[in-house]
């Protein structure tokens, strides 16, 4: 395994909690505090974009790659090291973590109170999810995948609307219930003789994980794991923390948590139980697919009946990240040869969601802010009043609901293309969710944006500059992606290849 | 005795001076200020002596038995220096240090008897020290009697009803306990012929003692009885009664030293004389202490998240704690797969308790240091009192806040280290029941510590200022915190200090 030390890992994830610790020491003022995060989260957004672009996706090239290394727990109890790295699966991911950790800066320019500890926060929480994204440590990942959530309570808690404590705590409990099952999971994995280890990039090499003898059956560290990433995919039943959560949370919060902290689920579960237990995740296939399709009708169904603008894209989201486990059951195909398509279409879906899902936020955020409610049935004629935020809350809709030329599409097709091989029938149920999110979408965009114009949003106001700048920013990522599709699939089709590659798929 | 003798227990000599020379000293001078820095002095010189026999060290085992004119020496037997006494000796003085420092502000609201109250806290940790060491019976009685005593009079210091009735509650608990303990002693003497452990150990694997009537059940009740005594030191249930009175009444400095310092000498202790005199009958005990863990995480979580007295749910907290550290050390016995069924040693278990007692005290005295210092701002220990603390202490609130953090086990904090080892020692030896329970208890626990992060983040500030911290009370939290994250960050200095003090026991 390498061993070098690039540091530019090491620097995009680290720079948000220095800029972080300086906000909090150094920096005087409110309006000095904004821009400072703002350089702040630039510089990481620019670092995430030059690891992505100069990652090398040709066929001789490493598959992990900028990697950071030393021995962090030396010693015969625990052997743990520090490994950050990127492969074709996280490098993408590092980037959206850039994108909207800047857009979640912005979104809080209008916060009044508490100004400094909002952004030292909201930075640390940057740092912990690109820790989690590129780290190649199973205790390092832990060490951020924790490290996410007092930031992310104190927003919630702090700076959030309505019953704001208790969605924070109910957010804290149910994380940190998933992740002492993954901590179990973790050292089962560790003790297993064959293994001793806890490098990431050992365990996703075929031959370590296949066939050891463990100490917990490998079905239960898969459910283990399952769990963990599950709650914070969120899976139903598992998803009940998030809508309260979404709801109550303030604006960048809110995008952060939709954005990225979701996705931390769904890549640990193409990580770890797809690329560490390739069997187990063939042979409950079956089981990640039905819970699927539930999230995808329940979250739909459940949508349709929303009249709290960011409770309905809360719903929305349950049933958007079912497609991400319809899309990894791809691999339970018995006959045939597996292609990339299922596997590829999730993590599209973590990246397009992200972005989609970041955008309607970044709208409803502002909606609230100016009309002072969010209750879909109190609004309408927004759009006159307010275009830019209408125009930005449509083109996240279109492309949520899969209208080609916008990212969604991209990804909902390729897991519908790759699931159908497997599952036909379960597939055809998933896309009924589609149709359901074509309905909700349109409805929401009906009441609140058009219909009526209400005398009392008369002197209401459009996004200012400030405001309309990270919307522009995803609005420009979810036409770029849904354009040319390619700059994504390309570069996670080149992560994926070796996962697929371990996948025991009888036939020919 | 001779001058080699003298130089073994140095340090602790060192220590018991310097608690007679604070307290003449105390006599003699009309301005107390400088009292605290005496003690501190005092526990300088006992720690530079520490750092000699550890270079000492560097080629034997053991100060005390190794090297052939030594072993006549009148300590053999009775006393190992070895790098495990040397491991739990600077961790004893650490923390006094560390407590030393941040009662400077305390001790001024006592009119009198400030140089009792160091002099109390130094006698209390020389019988720490000794307690390490100790590798024979009654040399362990007397010890837990030096530890115990001082402690009972610095609880009822305050002179308040409920601190008087603290001193008077861990006076009376504390004395039921060591009498039990002493007739546990008694049976082992009995039936061994033997008070050093070295001597017991060789009894015990002959089986000898299993020949006579009753000898087995005999000594299985000798070494329940101890366990009484050393639970109620390290207060795990069933012996936890007196830890929330007491937490609640005495002074804070001596409920953090109480906390870190006199539990770890009494796991200490306890490892000794299970693990070198007892292991042969290792497969009798250890289900107990199993047992023993199991409840004291689970009651002492569950007891500590309805209490509205911050002290007071640090006391049922350290009752859990206690039980994650038994954990530990029932994983470090492996009741299958050895010789012949024989029980297995399994040396992460005691690595991991060692870790995570180092992690508990730079975590526990993180939190006591800044309840001492925020105390002093808002005159109450109530929770409630903390409403707001971020807006008006904002380094003691985000001090307190990490150290919650770490004690609910979250990284990158010392304990999430510490839990992790025990959890992996756990497993490894086949309690995986014992390692999810756990588990579970450290996801209960985050309720009730989160609670105190919430209000001191989100309610309204209560307008009531206090006096000031000075800045070596700053400095002791600072010192505690770092070290708390430290470890958390870079644990291999610790892990291997462990490693090499387990490995002294030469199992």
């Amino acid at each position: 395994m390498e061993t070098g030390f690039t540091g530019l890992l090491t620097a995009a994830v680290f720079l948000p909690a220095a800029g972080a610790v300086s906000i909090l020491l150094l920096v005087r003022g409110d309006r000095n505090i904004r821009v400072v995060a703002a350089m702040v989260a630039l510089a990481d957004l620019v670092l995430t974009l030059v690891v992505f672009t100069t990652f090398s996706r040709d066929d001789g090239a490493q598959r992990f790659q900028f990697i950071d290394y030393f021995t962090w727990i030396p010693g015969e109890t625990l052997r743990a090291n520090y490994i950050l790295g990127v492969d074709g699966l996280s490098a993408p991911l590092v980037a959206l973590t850039g994108i909207l950790g800047l857009c979640a800066v912005l979104a809080s320019w209008n916060i009044k109170t508490r100004v400094r500890e909002h952004f030292v926060w909201l930075l640390i929480l940057q740092t912990a999810v690109m820790g989690v994204f590129s780290s190649l440590d199973l205790l390092l990942f832990f060490l951020f995948w924790e490290l996410e959530l007092v930031p992310m309570y104190m927003l919630i808690a702090i700076w959030g609307t309505g019953r704001k404590e208790y969605s924070a705590m109910k957010f804290l409990m149910f994380t940190i219930l998933g992740s002492a099952f993954m901590l179990v999971a973790i050292v089962a994995v560790f003790l297993t003789p064959e293994v001793g280890t806890f490098d990431m990039r050992a365990l996703s090499t075929s031959g370590t994980m296949l066939g050891a003898g463990v100490l917990l059956p490998l079905s239960a560290l898969f459910w283990l794991f399952f769990i963990g990433f599950g709650i914070k995919l969120p899976v139903w039943p598992l998803h009940t923390w998030l809508p309260d959560a979404h709801t109550n949370a303030p604006t960048a919060a809110s995008v952060m948590l939709a954005g990225v902290l979701l996705k931390m689920g769904g890549y640990g579960l193409l990580r770890i139980n797809v690329g560490m237990f390739p069997g187990q995740a063939h042979q409950f296939a079956w089981a990640l697919v039905t819970l699927g399709v539930i999230s995808v009708l329940y979250g739909a169904i459940v949508t349709l009946r929303q009249t709290d603008l960011k409770r309905l894209i809360a719903y929305s989201s349950v049933s958007h990240m079912g497609l991400v486990l319809v899309g990894i059951g791809a691999i339970g195909i018995t006959q045939g040869t597996l292609t990339s398509a299922g596997l590829n279409g999730a993590a599209m879906q973590l990246f397009t969601h992200g972005t989609i899902t970041g955008l309607m936020f970044l709208g409803a955020g502002l909606v609230y802010d100016k009309a002072h409610t969010r209750y879909i049935p109190d609004l309408g004629g927004l759009a006159g009043r307010m275009p830019l935020v209408a125009a930005g809350l449509l083109i996240a809709g279109f492309a949520s609901l899969g209208l080609p030329g916008l990212s969604g599409f991209v990804s909902e097709v390729l897991v519908f293309l790759g699931a159908f091989r497997a599952y036909p029938l379960m597939t055809a149920l998933a896309v009924l969710g589609i149709v359901l999110s074509a309905g909700y979408i349109l409805w929401m965009m009906e009441r609140a944006f058009f219909g009526v114009r209400r005398e009392r949003f008369a002197d209401i106001t459009d996004a200012s500059l400030i405001e309309a700048l990270p919307m522009a920013i995803l609005v420009i990522t979810i036409v770029g992606v849904g354009i040319y599709p390619a700059i994504l699939t390309d570069v996670f089709e080149y992560g994926l290849r070796p996962i697929i590659a371990l996948i025991p798929v009888a036939g020919p | 005795m001779n001058l080699y003798d003298l130089y073994l227990i140095s340090p602790q000599l060192a220590v018991a001076c310097a608690g007679i020379l604070v307290i003449l000293l105390d006599l003699v001078f009309q301005r107390k200020g400088f009292l605290p820095y005496a003690a501190f002095a005092g526990l300088m010189v006992a720690a530079a002596l520490l750092v000699v026999q550890s270079i000492d060290l560097a080629d034997a085992n053991d100060l005390v038995t190794d090297g052939n004119v030594r072993a006549t020496g009148v300590l053999a037997g009775s006393l190992s220096v070895d790098r495990f006494s040397l491991f739990f000796n600077f961790l004893v003085l650490a923390a006094l240090g560390l407590v030393t420092l941040s009662s400077v502000d305390y001790v001024k609201r006592m009119e009198n008897f400030r140089g009792e109250y160091f002099g109390l806290m130094l006698f209390s940790a020389t019988g720490m020290m000794l307690l390490a060491s100790a590798t024979e019976l009654i040399t362990v009685y007397i010890s837990l009697e030096l530890v115990t005593l001082p402690l009972a009079a610095l609880s009822a210091f305050l002179m308040t009803s409920r601190s008087s009735e603290a001193g008077m509650k861990f006076l009376i608990v504390g004395a039921i306990s060591s009498a039990v303990m002493l007739y546990g002693m008694a049976l082992i003497y009995g039936f061994t012929g033997a008070t050093k452990l070295d001597e017991i150990a060789e009894v015990v694997k002959s089986a000898a003692v299993l020949d006579t009537p009753f000898g087995g059940y005999a000594l299985l009740v000798g070494v329940v009885l101890m366990l009484v005594g050393f639970g109620f030191k390290i207060s795990t249930v069933p012996f936890q009664m007196w830890v929330p009175d007491i937490y609640e009444g005495a002074p804070t400095p001596v409920v953090a030293f109480l906390s870190v310092a006199s539990k770890a000498a009494a796991v200490a202790v306890l490892i000794r004389v299970l693990f070198t005199g007892f292991f042969p009958i290792a497969l009798d005990w250890a289900s107990l202490i199993a047992v023993m863990a199991a409840a004291s995480m689970t009651i002492g979580n569950l007891a500590a998240i309805g209490q509205s007295n911050i002290r007071r749910m640090f006391g049922y907290s350290t009752i859990a704690h206690a039980g994650y550290i038994l954990v530990g050390i029932a994983a470090a016995v492996k009741t299958s797969g050895g010789n012949s069924g024989g029980p297995e040693f399994v040396s992460i278990g005691l690595n991991s308790v060692l870790f995570y007692l180092a992690a508990y005290v730079a975590a526990n005295l993180t939190a006591f240091f800044a309840i001492i210092a925020i105390s002093q701002r808002t005159g109450s220990d109530l929770i409630e009192g903390y409403g707001g603390l971020v807006r008006r202490a904002p380094f003691l609130a985000v001090a307190l806040t990490l150290a919650l953090v770490a004690l609910i086990g979250v990284p990158p904090t010392s304990i999430f280290i510490g839990k992790l080892v025990i959890f992996t020692a756990a497993v490894k030896s086949g309690l995986v029941w014992l390692a999810i329970l756990g588990v579970i208890n450290s996801v209960l626990s985050a309720y009730y510590y989160v609670r105190i992060i919430r209000v001191m983040f989100l309610e309204d500030p209560k307008e009531r200022e206090g006096s000031k911290t000075s800045p070596v009370a700053w400095f002791a939290l600072a010192v505690s915190g770092i070290a708390m994250i430290g470890i958390g960050i870079a644990p291999g200095f610790i892990l291997r200090a462990a490693e090499i003090a387990v490995g002294a026991l030469a199992l």
